[in-house]
C-alpha cells in the first residue's frame, strides 16, 4: 500500500512539472550520450592502432634461431663433470634453419584447443633485378588461405587476388612500393636472384599494401612451394610456424611450453613487441582517463540539476511531513523521482550515444597507410553501455538521496517558517 | 466522555538561538478537553504560532512535554511522530499549503491513503463526502492552484479531517480570507465541535472569531495571561 502510494506521489510530482523533469532528464541524456560516443570512438581508434600491429603478428612464432649450442662438448664430457669449464670465443653453430618434423608439429597444434589457427611460413632473401640495379627484398612463402584467415592477408592485397599465388605457378604478390620501384604491373614478370646466385622469373599477380612503407619496399609474397623452389629446398622445408591463440595473454606461457615440447625456439608477441605493449598500454590509459573525466563532469551536472529540482520541492516535503508522511517516505519519494529521471535519461543517452557513434562510423576515413579502413572506426563495446547506464542510475540516486535525506531530517516547521 | 483531557501542554519553554537567545515561550501549561473549541489569541510575535507547531509535533526543539490522548510526545522517533500527525492531528495552515501537483480530491485523500486503514475506494468516498459537506465537490478534479483562497482553505480543512483526527489545529485559518469566507470557515468549525465532538485548537487574532468559540487562551510575550 505504502509503496504504491509513494510511486503514485512520485509520478504526480514528476509529471506536474514535466518541463523541469524533461530538462533534468535531458541533462542526464546529454552526459551519457557524450560518454558513449566519445569512448566508443576512442576505443575504436585504439583498436585500429592495435590492429595495425596485432592483426599481422603471430601470437607465437616457432623457429630455429641461429645461436651457439647450449650443450658444449666439454660440459657433457664425464671427465670434466666436477670442474668449472671456461670456454672462450664460442661461435654460433650453423645448424639447419628448418623446423624438424614441421608437418607433425602443425598437426599437433591444430588439435590444441587454445590455438585458433596455424600458418606455416618460409622466408627467402632475394635480389629483385631491375636492369642494372639489384634491389634487396624478401619473398615470404605463405599459405594464402591460412594467412588470410588468421592475419587478414587478403585485406591488404590492394590489387589482384590473394589466392592467385596458390593457383598460378611461380607467381608473386609484390609490395606496392616495391612494385613502383620495379615499374611492375600485374601480369608482368620480375626477375629475382637468390643468395645462392640462382635466377628465377616470377609472375606478378597482385600488389599489397601494409600501411608500413618501409615494409612495402622490400616485402613480397609467394606460395610455400614457389618459395621452396626458389630456395632449392624439399617440400617439407618450413622455417616458421605462426600460431594465433584464442587468448593473446596466454602467449608467454604457451610459448615456453611449446619450446619445451617441440624443441624449437618460440617467441611470444609480448616479448617480440615490447614497445608495442607500452604504446597500447599508454593509449588505454588515456582512454580511461578521458572516460573517468567525462563521467565526473557528467556526474556533477546530473547532481546539480537534481539537487535544484529537490530544493524547489521543499514546500511539498514540508506539507507531506505535516500531514503525516515520515522522513523515510520523503526519501523514498525522491529516490523514485531521481531514479526515474536517471533511468529515462540514461536509456535515451544510450540510444543517442549509439546513434552518434553510428553516425561517426559512417564518416569516410581514407588513408594510404590503412587500406582496409574506409570509415572512422567505432568500438561498440557493450561494457561502455553498461557503465553508462549504471553510472546514470548511481549518480541520480546519490543526487536524489543526499538532499532528500537532509530535508527528511529537519522538522517540517523549519521549512514552513523559512518562507 | 465529557471532560476527557485530550491535549495537555506541560511547562513548555522554547527559545530561539540566533546570536542572542530569545525566549519565545515561557512555562506554558494548559489542557484541552474533548469536544472543546479553543481559541488562542495574542498579538503578532507573541509565540502563539510557535506554540501550535510544538503542540502539533511539527517542532521538536523545545523543553517541557506535550501529551496527546494522555500519551507523551517526548522521546518519540520521527516516524512515530509522523504517525501521530497522520492519525490524531488535523492541521490547517494559514496559507492552506495544498500540493499544487495534485487535484483537490487527491490532496484530501493523501493523508488517508498514508494511514492505510481504509481502502482507496473508501478513502475516495470519504473525501468526496467531506468536499460535499464544504460545498466544494464540483472542484474535486481541479488542481489546487486553480482555486480561490476561500476554496483552498476549505480543501485544507477537508484534508485535515480525512482521518477523523481527535484534534484539529488551525493556524490563522481565516487570516487570509474575507469576511464571507471567514464566516463559512467559522461555521464549519463550530459544527465540527458541536456535532462531531471534535476538538479544535485555533490560533487567531480575529477577536470576533475568538469570542464565538468556547474558550479563549490569551498569550502575551510567551506567557498565558488569561484562560
Amino acid at each position: 500500500m505504502n509503496t504504491k502510494l509513494i510511486l503514485r506521489i512520485a509520478k504526480s510530482l514528476l509529471l506536474a512539472r514535466w518541463k523541469q523533469t524533461l530538462v533534468a532528464a535531458i541533462g542526464v541524456t546529454f552526459s551519457i550520450t557524450m560518454f558513449i560516443a566519445l569512448l566508443s570512438f576512442m576505443a575504436g581508434l585504439n583498436d585500429l592502432l592495435d590492429g595495425l600491429m596485432l592483426n599481422r603478428t603471430a601470437h607465437i612464432r616457432l623457429y630455429n634461431d641461429i645461436k651457439p649450442s647450449i650443450h658444449q662438448p666439454v660440459n657433457i664430457s664425464s671427465e670434466f663433470k666436477g670442474s668449472y669449464n671456461f670456454i672462450q670465443s664460442i661461435k654460433s653453430s650453423s645448424s639447419r634453419n628448418e623446423i624438424y618434423n614441421s608437418g607433425a608439429i602443425m598437426q599437433a597444434l591444430k588439435t590444441d584447443n587454445r590455438v585458433k589457427g596455424v600458418a606455416p611460413k618460409i622466408t627467402a632473401q632475394v635480389f629483385f633485378n631491375d636492369g642494372a640495379i639489384d634491389i634487396t627484398g624478401i619473398v615470404s612463402g605463405i599459405d594464402a588461405k591460412a594467412e588470410s584467415r588468421l592475419f587478414y592477408f587478403s585485406d591488404y592485397v590492394v590489387a589482384g587476388n590473394s589466392l592467385d599465388i596458390m593457383n598460378v605457378s611461380n607467381s608473386v604478390i609484390l609490395g606496392k612500393a616495391l612494385a613502383d620501384k620495379l615499374m611492375a604491373n600485374i601480369g608482368d614478370a620480375v626477375h629475382v636472384t637468390t643468395i645462392k646466385q640462382e635466377r628465377f622469373s616470377l609472375k606478378v599477380v597482385g600488389f599489397f599494401q601494409s600501411g608500413i612503407q618501409e615494409l612495402d619496399k622490400v616485402q613480397s609474397y609467394a606460395s610455400i612451394s614457389t618459395t621452396q623452389k626458389i630456395l632449392g629446398k624439399p617440400s617439407n622445408y618450413i622455417t616458421d610456424i605462426q600460431i594465433k591463440l584464442s587468448d593473446i595473454n596466454l602467449a608467454p606461457s604457451i610459448a615456453k611450453e611449446y619450446a619445451q615440447l617441440f624443441q624449437t625456439d618460440a617467441e611470444d608477441i609480448q616479448t617480440a613487441n615490447a614497445q608495442f605493449e607500452t604504446g597500447s598500454f599508454v593509449r588505454t590509459l588515456i582512454s580511461y582517463a578521458v572516460g573517468i573525466t567525462l563521467l565526473i563532469v557528467a556526474g556533477f551536472g546530473i547532481y546539480n540539476i537534481l539537487n535544484m529540482m529537490i530544493y524547489e520541492k521543499m514546500d511539498s516535503i514540508a506539507i507531506l511531513k505535516a500531514t503525516g508522511f515520515s522522513g523515510i517516505d520523503v526519501i523514498r519519494i525522491f529516490i523514485v523521482i531521481a531514479l526515474s529521471i536517471g533511468m529515462f535519461g540514461g536509456l535515451l543517452g544510450l540510444l543517442f550515444g549509439f546513434l552518434m557513434s553510428f553516425t561517426i562510423d559512417q564518416i569516410p576515413f581514407v588513408t594510404a597507410s590503412l587500406p582496409t579502413i574506409k570509415t572512422y572506426p567505432i568500438n561498440y563495446n557493450p561494457v561502455f553501455y553498461i557503465i553508462g547506464f549504471t553510472f546514470s542510475l548511481a549518480t541520480t540516486y546519490v543526487a536524489g538521496w543526499a538532499p532528500a535525506r537532509k530535508a527528511s531530517k529537519i522538522d517540517p516547521v523549519i521549512i514552513i517558517r523559512g518562507k | 466522555m465529557v471532560n476527557t483531557i485530550i491535549l495537555e501542554a506541560k511547562h513548555i519553554n522554547k527559545s530561539f538561538h540566533n546570536h542572542l537567545t530569545v525566549r519565545v515561550l515561557n512555562d506554558i501549561a494548559f489542557t484541552v478537553n474533548k469536544g472543546e473549541f479553543v481559541s488562542v489569541i495574542g498579538k503578532s510575535g507573541c509565540g502563539k504560532s510557535t506554540l501550535l507547531y510544538i503542540l502539533s509535533t511539527m517542532d521538536t526543539d523545545y523543553e517541557g512535554d506535550v501529551l496527546i490522548e494522555q500519551e507523551t510526545m517526548r522521546g518519540k522517533k520521527e516516524k512515530q511522530l509522523a504517525r501521530v500527525r497522520n492519525e490524531k492531528i488535523g492541521f490547517v495552515f494559514q496559507f492552506h499549503y495544498l500540493l499544487n501537483e495534485f487535484t483537490v480530491l487527491e490532496n484530501v485523500m493523501l493523508p488517508g491513503l498514508k494511514l492505510g486503514v481504509l481502502k482507496e475506494d473508501e478513502v475516495k468516498i470519504k473525501a468526496m463526502d467531506l468536499l460535499k459537506e464544504f460545498d466544494i465537490h464540483p472542484l474535486s478534479d481541479k488542481y489546487a492552484n486553480q482555486l480561490s483562497g476561500g476554496e483552498k482553505q476549505r480543501v485544507a480543512i477537508a484534508r485535515a479531517l480525512i482521518n477523523s483526527p481527535s484534534i484539529i489545529m488551525c493556524d490563522e485559518p481565516t487570516g487570509n480570507l474575507d469576511k464571507k469566507n471567514g464566516l463559512i470557515v467559522f461555521d464549519i468549525f463550530k459544527r465540527l465541535a458541536e456535532e462531531n465532538q471534535q476538538t479544535l485548537l485555533v490560533v487567531t487574532h480575529d477577536e470576533e472569531f475568538a469570542k464565538n468559540s468556547h474558550r479563549i487562551i490569551e498569550i502575551e510575550d510567551g506567557r498565558i495571561i488569561k484562560q
